[in-house]
């Protein structure tokens, strides 16, 4: 499926693989994390870059001691429905302060695009390359946002208020 | 007023050409229903039985002379020359074309107003006391919160795809006006230890078909603290409550299932960890929120208005409308007017386009300009000096809104139900339209006293019906329509769940049946106590054996 990564196509490096797959012998995988929980030293010692997919029922502080091992996180939607993964995103970056790929995965829409970024997403799997198209689009449609969160962007009341200390 | 400034006004012309191209994007067949459906609803546009429904958001209840004149010319220009405000305190719109919604939104960006999470599994429009800033019980005015979780809740990035709908309420009184116990996140303003203003903050109330009272989670947060804790409780929730089950997925449902006290250690565990962290409001910008509800320029008046009294008592007719449709105002000399949206065999809610012109004009020449919508699907006028209130009634005589029933049997809630709604199960309207003529007779009306109705046309409970003083649901029966009433239920501080009196009525029965209720309370009552009060003293009893003996 196609990966966007700022705003573009992505030469996807990484092979998801469930908890039965035979591992790919070099490389970066992605494993789910009850494989990452039972073969952990094999994971370890297999090098190559390491992440961990969580689906929507499971929690940031579930892999929150080992992220130090990890460059990538997946997060499940299972349905663009399904919002937990909002919290979760949040949580790694701004509770945890993971600075790795933080990559939705299942059902990822174009009009879900600015929410995940400002959760602290960073890659996006999408099911086809119009959606790759609409990304930059999804981001600039706003340019005012009323709450902090785990991007760079600036609330309005943080503006206004530094703005009336700067006159 | 809360007024936009630069950010809130790009932001929602932003979302409105967001929304056009969600639409064209429809239109095109470039999203089918289904993918367009979840985008639709984060903007209040539903598919009802006939029609698109818009539901445009009046936040807190507020609204200017001059949005009120634009919610007309949209139902003059865009519907059918009227329009209905609910519970909620928003208004609908029953039959805008799918082609004309973003020219409405554009529209109503152009007086500041929106259709911004009017539905969907988001934090609803956030909704208060019709009376802030004008109660004399008010400890401090609930729009300044109010506004400040409007913003906050606007677009969320983490609570847009909640598990279901999330509905706050703040009253800024001891006496709670805004139903705060029947809503997801209830917020009482009171005085903390050392005088200062904080909120008890109580969670998981809510109606449908698990109807329950909210829990007090926290007896004082400081004000500063607002958004660190609402933003707790919403990670909570969007955590934990339940995926599995839409009739399950309230966080009355979640609150319930761990027990209030696990609930709130869980709340108090995430607060601790983002208290006082950027997650709150910039010093100085609830002062900069506060400074647009600072009081209008109310004159010196004596109390005392000599002129009202006389008018009084020489107009039988405006001494009714007094006795019900007035409220104590802060301010010495002025009042709190409602205007009734009940008329005699009237839709509960509804006001035409021309009515609505007429009320704004009214607001301009003796409210500042300002405008209520209540919960109780009526309006208000919050600042009325009372030498104007015999002048005023009269003018609202002539636009057929000077109704004298506010808090009285034929001042009922009602949902849409079956004439319009796709999720009823049974009519509404046409319910509250035959009990209020069945009590057409003001005087009898009056000497009923207070007594709330409240009608639902499904267990979805948009009509508030498990909170009714009377509550009546409408509920299918193999094909029929027929009506469950309970008794005893309570919107306000004293809150209630009514409780089931016996099987239901079929259609043509509500009205009697309502009637026999009402009769029995009468000769039961003692010393002019309210229905409420009476139900409370004798239990369902009394009622159920008038109800029920000829059967």
């Amino acid at each position: 499926m196609p990966l966007v990564k700022q705003g573009r196509l992505a030469e996807d490096a990484w092979t998801t693989v469930d908890d039965e797959a035979r591992l790919p012998a070099t490389g970066a995988v992605i494993v789910p994390l009850s494989r990452w929980r039972s073969q952990r030293d094999a994971l370890l010692a297999r090098g190559g870059g390491l992440g961990v997919r969580l689906d929507s029922d499971q929690r940031a502080e579930d892999i929150a001691p080992d992220l130090a091992h990890l460059q990538l996180i997946a997060l499940n939607f299972p349905t663009f429905r399904d919002g937990r993964a909002y919290s979760t995103a949040r949580l790694l970056r701004e509770r945890y302060g993971f600075g790795g790929e933080i990559r939705a995965v299942g059902n990822v829409l174009r009009d879900q695009f600015l929410f995940m970024h400002r959760c602290g997403i960073d890659a996006f799997e999408v099911a086809d390359d119009r959606a790759v198209a609409a990304w930059q689009e999804a981001l600039e449609e706003f340019s005012v946002f009323y709450q902090p969160a785990a991007d760079r962007r600036v609330s309005a009341s943080r503006l206004r208020q530094s703005r009336k200390a700067a006159e | 007023m809360y007024r936009y400034d630069e950010f809130d006004h790009t932001f929602v012309h932003e979302r409105v050409a967001q929304f056009r191209g969600q639409v064209n994007r429809r239109l095109s067949g470039e999203l089918s229903e289904e993918e367009f459906r979840p985008l639709r609803l984060m903007n209040g546009l539903y598919l009802q039985l006939h029609a698109y429904m818009l539901r445009v958001a009046v936040p807190y209840g507020t609204l200017s002379s001059r949005q009120m004149r634009m919610l007309a010319h949209i139902a003059r220009r865009y519907d059918k020359g009227y329009a209905h405000f609910t519970t909620r305190q928003n208004i609908q719109y029953n039959w805008p074309a799918l082609s004309d919604v973003a020219d409405i939104l554009h529209d109503l960006a152009s007086v500041e107003m929106h259709a911004l999470q009017t539905s969907g599994n988001c934090i609803r429009n956030v909704t208060a006391d019709q009376y802030a800033g004008a109660a004399a019980d008010e400890i401090e005015d609930p729009r300044i919160h109010a506004e400040v979780i409007r913003q906050w809740s606007s677009l969320h990035p983490e609570f847009s795809f909640l598990p279901r709908k999330f509905k706050i309420a703040v009253t800024g009184a001891p006496n709670d006006r805004a139903a705060v116990k029947v809503h997801d996140i209830g917020l009482r303003m009171l005085r903390g230890p050392s005088g200062e203003a904080g909120f008890e903050v109580m969670v998981g109330g809510g109606q449908g078909r698990t109807p329950m009272i909210a829990k007090t989670i926290r007896e004082f947060l400081p004000k500063q603290h607002l958004i660190s804790y609402l933003e707790a409780i919403l990670r909570v929730y969007n955590l934990l409550g339940r995926r599995d089950n839409i009739y399950k997925a309230r966080i009355k449902i979640l609150v319930h299932e761990v027990g209030a006290e696990v609930f709130r250690d869980m709340v108090e565990d995430e607060w601790a960890l983002i208290k006082g962290t950027p997650v709150e409001l910039p010093p100085g910008e609830m002062e900069r929120i506060r400074t647009y509800f600072a009081p209008p320029a109310f004159e010196a008046l004596a109390d005392l208005a000599p002129e009202f009294d006389r008018r009084r008592l020489v107009d039988p007719v405006f001494a009714a409308w007094t006795r019900t449709n007035l409220f104590e105002h802060r301010q010495p000399g002025y009042a709190i007017v409602n205007v009734s949206l009940k008329p005699e065999g009237g839709v509960p809610g509804d006001a035409e386009a021309d009515q609505m012109d007429g009320i704004a004009d009214l607001a301009d020449r003796y409210s500042f300009g300002e405008i209520r919508v209540t919960h109780e699907q009526n309006l208000t006028l919050p600042h009325v000096r009372k030498t104007d209130l015999y002048a005023l009634w009269q003018a609202l005589q002539s636009l057929g809104l000077a109704t004298a029933n506010i808090g009285t049997v034929t001042d009922i809630i009602a949902c849409p139900g079956l004439d319009y709604c796709s999720l009823a199960n049974a009519r509404s309207i046409p319910i509250a339209q035959q009990i209020s003529q069945r009590f057409a007779d003001m005087d009898r009306v009056h000497n009923i006293g207070e007594l709330k109705i409240k009608i639902s046309g499904c267990i979805n409970a948009c009509g508030h019906h498990h909170v009714g003083h009377i509550g009546i649901l409408g509920v299918d029966k193999k094909g029929e329509e027929f009506y469950q009433i309970t008794l005893g239920g309570d919107a306000t501080e004293t809150a209630a769940i009514g409780d089931i009196i016996g099987p239901a009525f079929p259609y043509d029965g509500v009205a009697d049946a309502v009637e026999t209720i009402v009769d029995t309370y009468v000769a039961l009552r003692q010393n002019g106590e309210r229905f409420v009060d009476t139900y409370r003293r004798l239990g369902g009893e009394p009622f159920k054996e008038k109800l029920y003996a000829a059967r």
